[in-house]
């Protein structure tokens, strides 16, 4: 078991509001992840929800039960930090079971949860290291193990992938996909990057300013983003934001199209513009137009094209495609 | 270039080497002077006072003078127990200061933590009239005790403004683990914020002991009583307002180096092996 229910919560440090009315619903074993840039407090709400940091109003229900006043622990969650926050001077079975200890389990269900952990992490040849001997990979691996032996009712993830390279970032992503299909446990992920939550959540809670912009699956925000911010922050390359009165359209203040819904041919079209930059990615390829009417696009092409600096092309979105916002940047129906 | 720059890194590297050495002769002077001193006759002392001994002016008088005269063993033990206490008092408290000041949200916590820095530019014996007064009101004048008090109050503040800063470098999020893993404030505390300042905590010790073990202020004026002297006040019979007894006042000296020598290479070691690689990358 393990929903979760936010309400109404607020937070201010001193005069600075930081979370304003925020209302959440979490089912037992969804994977829900928080994204937004970075300052919109998408952190504190974890911390709050994990019991690190009080709420200036509002209630936290977890499983039915209000645990505003609860430690971390009598909430029985667990949490992964950014930063691993390994023990140093303990080895890795002593950081995974310090938890249990505390709570006085048994030694051997501590050492069967234990093992658990590390066959399911395939942490067993460095059960007698330190953190220091160990990847970041490693250490993020423990970290998570650490959380898995607690059989906690909530995962809380705080941008767990966010201190690991490239290759391991899509590997440790991987393991946590796979983690949350074994375990079915309820999970809260904060990311900045919309590629995470696009990959791992079943919903995603775009945040900003302190404040929910759009609560979702991770389609319906690509599809149908709630206004411009959810528009422009899911989906990269970011979506083209094109003054709606230069092109000509009548109701919508801003129309939005997304660079992979735009064609691009060199006779006719609809808006006419220069290529400035093109980029090879190689299973696709970005370029940059600079349109007489509607301004600068990017465009995403998949496969090899060669266009080239300074040549006139036209461009021609998708007609159902195209989202309209209103002069309030929500998006219009 | 290539060489013309590898003869200026080694030029760079004797400069530093000189100005090192330099100034480890200056300061190591006055310790083997009174050393090798300590090991010679009245006579050669004056006579060449920078030569090593040799077998002609070789002499343990000094020693034996003070082995016989004064009651030198109870004054080591007095310094010890003086010097490891305040030290142990020090630590511990001041440890316990810098946690709360460095973790905790409060109403008046930085100006909390400017008043326990005062004490760093104010001397503490500008107020030893009202220390004495103190002592003897309390009745604690002649007693250990006392000078066990005024040295953890000396130490005190250096201590609290070193290891807060110190505390404040550790990352939040071990400590959150911590808390999450459910370790009350007090485990946190010793298990493992204090592991992570340890060097920290062995430079405050080094900073704390050398000036307690080497005061001679506070023990001649709260604990003069020959049970309570401690080395430094102990080496003072030996010298007189007429005759000096230099070999046992230079002999005394050099063993109240020795217990002092060992408490800081036990605090060096700690010093530099840094164990907080690894916790946070």
């Amino acid at each position: 078991m393990g929903s979760l229910k936010l309400n109404s919560i607020h937070k201010s440090f001193g005069s600075v509001d930081v979370l304003h009315d925020i209302d959440l619903q979490v089912p037992d074993g969804e994977f829900v992840v928080f994204v937004g840039p970075s300052g919109c407090g998408k952190s504190t709400l974890l911390r709050i929800i994990a019991g690190l940091e009080t709420t200036s109003s509002g209630t936290i229900e977890i499983d039915g039960n209000i645990v505003n006043a609860q430690s971390p622990t009598e909430r029985g969650i667990a949490m992964v930090f950014q930063t691993y926050a390994l023990y140093p001077h303990l080895t890795v079975r002593d950081n995974m079971s310090l938890g249990l200890k505390q709570a006085k389990f048994p030694k051997a269900e501590i050492a069967e949860r234990v093992n658990m952990a590390t066959t399911m992490l395939s942490l067993e040849d460095y059960l007698d290291r330190r953190p220091a001997e160990l990847s970041g990979g490693q250490r993020q691996r423990v970290a998570i193990g650490r959380a898995v032996v607690r059989e906690p009712t909530l995962f809380l993830f705080d941008e767990p992938l966010s201190n690991l390279d490239a290759a391991l970032r899509v590997n440790t992503r991987l393991e946590i996909a796979r983690l949350h299909d074994e375990l079915k446990s309820t999970m809260i992920y904060v990311t900045h990057d919309q590629t995470e939550a696009m990959t791992l959540a079943d919903r995603i809670v775009v945040l900003n300013q302190g404040r929910v912009a759009q609560v979702g699956a991770p389609m319906e925000l690509y599809n149908n983003p709630a206004n411009m911010f959810v528009a422009g922050f899911i989906g990269s390359p970011k979506m083209n934001f094109i003054n709606a009165s230069d092109v000509g359209s009548s109701k919508a203040a801003t129309i939005g199209v997304r660079p992979e819904h735009l064609s691009i041919d060199t006779k006719k079209g609809d808006w006419k513009g220069s290529v400035t930059h093109v980029e090879h990615l190689g299973a696709d390829t970005n370029i940059y137009v600079n349109c007489e009417s509607a301004g600068p696009l990017t465009v995403r092409l998949f496969g090899e094209h060669s266009y080239e600096t300074g040549q006139m092309i036209f461009a021609t979105p998708q007609a159902n495609k195209v989202i309209e916002f209103g002069a309030d940047e929500a998006t219009l129906q | 270039m290539l060489q013309n720059s590898q003869m200026k890194g080694r030029a760079r590297t004797l400069a530093a080497h000189a100005i090192l050495i330099t100034y480890t002769i200056i300061a190591l002077f006055p310790v083997i002077v009174i050393v090798i001193n300590s090991f010679k006759t009245r006579n050669a002392i004056f006579r060449s006072p920078l030569s090593p001994p040799n077998s002609e002016t070789f002499s343990l008088v000094g020693y034996e003078t003070v082995w016989n005269q004064g009651d030198f063993v109870l004054y080591f033990q007095n310094s010890l127990i003086v010097t490891i206490m305040s030290l142990a008092l020090v630590l511990l408290f001041g440890a316990m200061a810098a946690f709360a000041l460095s973790e905790y949200r409060f109403r008046g916590n930085s100006l909390m933590g400017l008043y326990l820095a005062l004490g760093i530019m104010i001397p503490i014996r500008l107020g030893t009239v009202s220390i004495l007064q103190i002592m003897v009101a309390s009745g604690l004048v002649n007693t250990l005790t006392a000078l066990i008090l005024v040295y953890t109050a000396q130490g005190l503040p250096l201590a609290v403004f070193i290891l807060s800063e110190f505390m404040r470098g550790i990352s939040d999020d071990l400590k959150n683990a911590g808390r999450i893993d459910g370790l009350s404030e007090y485990r946190i505390f010793g298990r493992l914020v204090l592991p992570l300042i340890r060097p920290a905590l062995a430079t405050v010790a080094v900073f704390t002991m050398i000036p307690i073990w080497n005061d001679l202020w506070f023990p001649l004026i709260l604990a003069p009583a020959e049970e309570t002297k401690t080395v430094t006040l102990g080496a003072q019979i030996f010298i007189g307002q007429f005759v000096t007894n230099w070999n046992a006042v230079l002999s005394s000296l050099s063993l109240a180096i020795v217990p002092v020598l060992i408490l800081y290479l036990i605090f060096s070691k700690q010093l530099i092996r840094g164990i907080t690689s690894g916790a946070v990358k």
